[in-house]
């Protein structure tokens, strides 16, 4: 298969009109000896019934959501996606596009992330969103570093380790710019240990951390964090899930100056773990300095609406080696799905599956303790929690001989997710199958 | 003007329903202590499912993709997006994995991910590849990761900079500066290539490494790669490759058979995934072996006829992205890379450079083109001729969207004043380039004889051009209720 | 091009006028000129402490950000709190539009600054 539409008697054509022989002409700038000989050791190409055989093979070699009841949470979840979603992502109008710079030509694009951005704020109740990011644990290490880079004498970031652990490898990786001082806080049965983090928290700190619900599922109070960080002129940082703040406290009632998390649990295919949604929302002292696009409204020529990109200073192309971020690019299509995903629902849907999510979660731990089974914390949840189980592994195996993908195997617990696509018999099944093996 | 979807909204018009489920409901209040409950309300728009379907729609019609039509903008690679690449991905057996799933459940997924490390390997020439990075800056910004994990590891504390041409795009200086390291830039010369003698200049035992784009932004290859290897090794320093242009080189020659240590590839420009309006791209960073140790985790490994994750990489730089990468992208690119095989990749190469460099010939009588040579992928020209009607690139940018078109990159690289960057992609015919000629040959005469068409350009858009200044000094990010 | 006599100059573009102890800094003509139109003019706090030529602002524009370098030592007495509202004013009435009042901590600072001809000289030679 190829997508080279010029055939051999055109390509002459064309070489002749530019007064060159052959192809290899074109690359006469090239040193011989830097040239691939003959052809890369690659398989020849296929047509398209080929590649599409291969393609469905492989995919064959994996046990997937759709057709497995799925447990597994911790940061990805197996919501449903309505139809109408999977058919509006395919207007190639919006996926095929680039990033709209120009915006006479990209009106319906800059409008949907105007729409994502507002959706954001009213989720998480503060003032500006951007346009998105890479994903959840990136945009937390983004928030950090904005933090840090926000204020002279403060480089320290205090983080409770009830964090998504891979959130926190990523906030080390970023840190190895040697602007940030990372103090992970340990936690205590399943939660952030409020105390130490206050103790931690001094006037060299630019920010303090804490995930809601955190990633055992528990529901953290961040109140003295909150008010600790702002006592001593640093920010104050959530990370949140963005479905449970249809009954959650948003971070903007908890105090929170910067909201980051993960919109896969919006409309977002699990896709073995990508491309999800990095979101970040700030108040309205950081709208110059968040990082990431944002679009603006202004008006055209004739005085209409329009939509642009703005604040456009800060970024890369412009600041070069002053800027604080590198990053140039948004997850525009996943955005645009979050808001499509919003809009299909509605405001008493959202409710209403994240009170099922709820229900569920609730009715899975009260059939366990039922059938003898122990939670491992018993704090207030979300829709995910961990039972305590002897062999995390061979519990997810055993579950997988019954048709059930099981869950995130903690150290010895098993931690479960539920949401609104679980059903009352699966749950059943699950509780059956783990009762039966404790 | 289309309205807001949030003006849109109608109370208790959304018809969204849950399946029946027969548990105990109990009441929030009961289940959720009262300090962790939500007071504010959200407030979301309600509509009925047609007029949502219909509201995106809207807006799709007032955006433009390759679909659309010709779309040469420079240093982007808009090429042809493949329709299977989007059939596959959305497969149930790869859309549908948890990334937390067994490795037993995901073998397919998984030898995708290790076929694809592997032919990107062979494909730039080097030793190992990480699939994680998100975006083309996210896999700089992971590639200086690693050679400041290597100097550090090797104890090389004062390598404290980075050297980046005059010519590169923003993201390297601003990467450069986020890893913590102060940028030193390197002039071109008046062949538009690096200046070897400020480079030699510059290169000393503080220096950490060079970021390279070859072919260079300019579109011209930089034919020195050897020598400017050679001085940044002899220094101390390695050699990093922004794979923005690799389209320019694809099958004909390698980044790591010039000495480079550490790429990336941008898998939506080379590799014909979508761009999405602005993601979600992929942006795989491949080493030599000599930094194979620093790589984030975990990486894929065959184990026999099995496929896994090897997280135990102590020296790892860690993680930049959760899970794996953008499985989704990767699985397009691996579509694309396994539809063309080794041929086609070279012939894609081959016809980008062609098709470029046919557009040069033919625009150069109607525009200035500042280094008028055999280039790659991509050139520039700018508006000098047209300058003395007072019309500027961005007259002739929004003008194009007039003619249907979208206009090329304007205003980059920086050191070309009043530069557009044309890049018409391999997936181009000849009438297609021959209809954006006389396009623009019709701008440039327009420019000379019918001024006013050109400066008050677009006409035919769905606005007119926008007041960029009061957004930026008046901010309205997001809508509010009146 | 404006360039007031009674004022000092710095290759960064900024003015300073003395008065006493007292400096009052802004940005010239041709600086605003070439920046284009401003939008966003982040100020200093009063009571922050500056080496000469240390960064005491940022300044924005629709295409560029430039940073606010002082053009002498010393601490912020006060700032021009209307240019948070009207960032135009800057694009309007440059030598009017001061940013920052500073109590000089070392007058032979000034010494070091071109005076009008030798700036406008600087412009000059800029522009070929």
């Amino acid at each position: 298969m190829k997508y080279t539409p010029n055939p051999s008697s055109v390509v002459d054509e064309m070489l002749q009109t530019i007064g060159c022989s052959s192809l290899d002409d074109l690359f006469a700038d090239i040193h011989e000896e830097l040239k691939v000989k003959d052809r890369l050791n690659l398989s020849s190409g296929m047509g398209e019934m080929e590649v599409r055989n291969q393609l469905k093979y492989l995919a064959g070699c994996n046990i997937d959501t759709e057709n497995y009841p799925c447990f597994l949470g911790a940061g990805a979840y197996d919501h449903y996606i309505p139809a109408a979603l999977e058919q509006l992502l395919l207007r190639s109008e919006f996926y095929t596009a680039y990033t709209p710079y120009q915006p006479e030509i990209s009106q319906g694009i800059l409008q949907s992330i105007f729409e994502y951005q507002t959706m954001i704020c009213k989720l998480t109740g503060l003032d500006v969103s951007n346009a998105s990011m890479y994903d959840g644990g990136s945009s937390l290490a983004e928030a950090c570093s904005l933090a840090c880079a926000n204020s002279k004498n403060k480089n320290k970031v205090v983080i409770s380790d009830t964090v998504h652990p891979e959130y926190l490898d990523i906030l080390k990786a970023y840190a190895l710019s040697g602007h940030m001082e990372i103090v992970v806080v340990p936690g205590q049965d399943g939660h952030s240990d409020i105390d130490a983090m206050v103790k931690a928290i001094d006037n060299e700190t630019a920010c303090a951390v804490i995930q809601q619900p955190n990633f055992y599922g528990i529901l953290e109070d961040p109140t003295a964090v909150e008010k600790a960080i702002h006592e001593n002129k640093g920010m104050f940082i959530m990370s949140v899930e963005p479905l449970s703040l249809a009954l959650l406290k948003s971070p903007a009632e908890w105090g929170a100056d910067i909201a980051v998390g993960e919109g896969q649990s919006l409309g977002i295919n699990l896709s073995f773990g990508g491309p999800y949604l990095g979101f970040m929302a700030a108040n309205k002292a950081l709208m110059r300095k968040i990082p990431g696009r944002i679009v603006g409204q202004t008006t055209d020529l004739d005085g209409k609406r329009a939509f642009v990109l703005t604040l456009q200073a800060r970024e890369q192309h412009i600041r070069r080696e002053k800027a604080a971020s590198n990053i140039c690019s948004n997850q525009a299509l996943c955005a645009l799905a979050s808001s499509m995903y919003l809009s299909l629902v509605g405001d008493q849907g959202l409710k209403d599956i994240a009170t099922r999510c709820h229900h569920l979660a609730l009715y899975a731990r009260q059939e366990f303790e039922k059938a003898g089974m122990e939670l491992k914390y018993k704090q207030p949840v979300f829709n995910e929690f961990a039972l305590k189980v002897n062999n995390p592994v061979n519990a997810n195996r055993i579950l997988l001989e019954n048709g059930i993908i099981g869950g995130y195997e903690l150290d010895d617990a098993l931690l479960l997710a539920f949401t609104e696509k679980r059903t009352r018999a699966e749950i059943d099944q699950l509780v059956a199958v783990l009762g039966g093996i404790k | 003007m289309p309205k807001l979807i949030f003006e849109k909204h109608v109370n208790n018009s959304n018809p969204f329903t849950l399946p029946t489920c027969d548990i105990p409901l109990p009441e929030l209040s009961e289940t959720i202590p009262a300090q962790f409950l939500r007071n504010e309300s959200i407030a979301l728009p309600e509509l009925s499912e047609v007029e949502a379907v219909r509201h995106f729609t809207e807006l799709s019609t007032r955006a433009y993709g390759v679909d659309s039509g010709f779309y040469p903008l420079g240093s982007c690679t808009m090429k042809y997006n493949p329709k299977i690449n989007e059939w596959a991905a959305r497969l149930p057996g790869f859309a549908g994995l948890h990334p937390y799933q067994s490795e037993d459940t995901v073998q397919g997924a998984l030898q995708l991910y290790y076929e694809m490390q592997e032919m990107l390997a062979e494909i730039v020439g080097m030793d190992a590849f990480s699939l994680q990075p998100a975006a083309g800056a996210h896999g700089e910004m992971t590639g200086i990761m690693m050679i400041k994990a290597y100097h550090q590891y090797r104890k090389d504390y004062k390598r404290t900079k980075i050297m980046v041409p005059d010519s590169a795009h923003g993201t390297n200086p601003a990467t450069a500066n986020v890893i913590g390291y102060e940028v030193i830039e390197i002039k071109s010369n008046e062949r538009g290539l690096v200046d070897l003698e400020d480079l030699r200049t510059k290169m000393n035992d503080e220096v950490a490494g060079l970021m390279l784009t070859n072919p260079n932004t300019l579109g011209l290859f930089e034919e020195d790669i050897q020598e400017i290897a050679a001085i940044v090794h002899d220094g101390g320093g390695l050699l990093y490759y922004d794979g923005a242009n690799l389209n320019g080189i694809l099958g004909v020659a390698r980044p790591g058979d010039m000495g480079f240590d550490v790429v990336h590839v941008n898998l939506h420009k080379t590799f014909s995934t979508p761009h999405g309006g602005g993601g979600p791209g992929s942006g795989p960073v491949g080493v030599k072996s000599t930094l194979i140790d620093f790589l984030p985790k975990p990486v894929v490994v065959k184990k026999g006829d099995t496929y896994g994750f090897n997280y135990n990489l102590p020296l790892s730089i860690g993680k930049v992205k959760n899970f794996y990468g953008n499985f989704g992208v990767i699985i397009k690119a691996y579509t694309y890379i396994k539809s063309l095989g080794a041929e086609g990749l070279k012939e894609a190469g081959q016809h980008a450079v062609l098709n470029a460099n046919y557009l040069r010939h033919q625009l150069r009588d109607d525009f200035n083109i500042p280094i008028d040579r055999l280039c790659k992928h991509e050139f520039v020209l700018n508006s000098k001729k047209q300058s003395d009607y007072g019309v500027t690139t961005l007259d002739i940018a929004k003008r194009l969207i007039d003619y249907g078109y979208h206009p090329p990159t304007i205003y980059f690289p920086l050191i070309i004043n009043e530069a557009m960057m044309i890049e018409p992609t391999e997936t181009e015919s000849k009438e297609r380039l021959d209809e954006f000629v006389d396009v623009m040959k019709a701008i440039a005469r327009e420019s000379a004889q019918e001024t006013e068409k050109v400066l008050n350009a677009p006409q035919n858009a769905v606005i007119k051009r926008v007041d960029e200044v009061t957004a930026a000094r008046k901010p309205i990010v997001k809508w509010e209720a009146p | 091009m404006n360039i007031p006599e009674n004022l000092l100059y710095t290759d960064e573009h900024e003015w300073i006028s003395v008065d006493g102890d007292t400096g009052r800094i802004g940005i010239t003509d041709y600086a605003q000129h070439h920046l284009g139109d401003i939008v966003f003019v982040e100020l200093p706090e009063v009571g922050e402490s500056f080496a000469m030529r240390d960064a005491v602002g940022v300044i924005e524009s629709v295409k560029a950000v430039v940073s606010l370098y002082t053009p002498a030592s010393g601490t912020i007495l006060e700032v021009n709190e209307e240019l948070e509202d009207s960032p135009e004013l800057l694009n309007e009435a440059p030598y009017d539009s001061w940013i920052a009042a500073i109590k000089l901590g070392d007058k032979n600072d000034l010494n070091k600054l071109m005076n009008a001809e030798a700036y406008a000289a600087f412009c000059q030679n800029l522009e070929d």
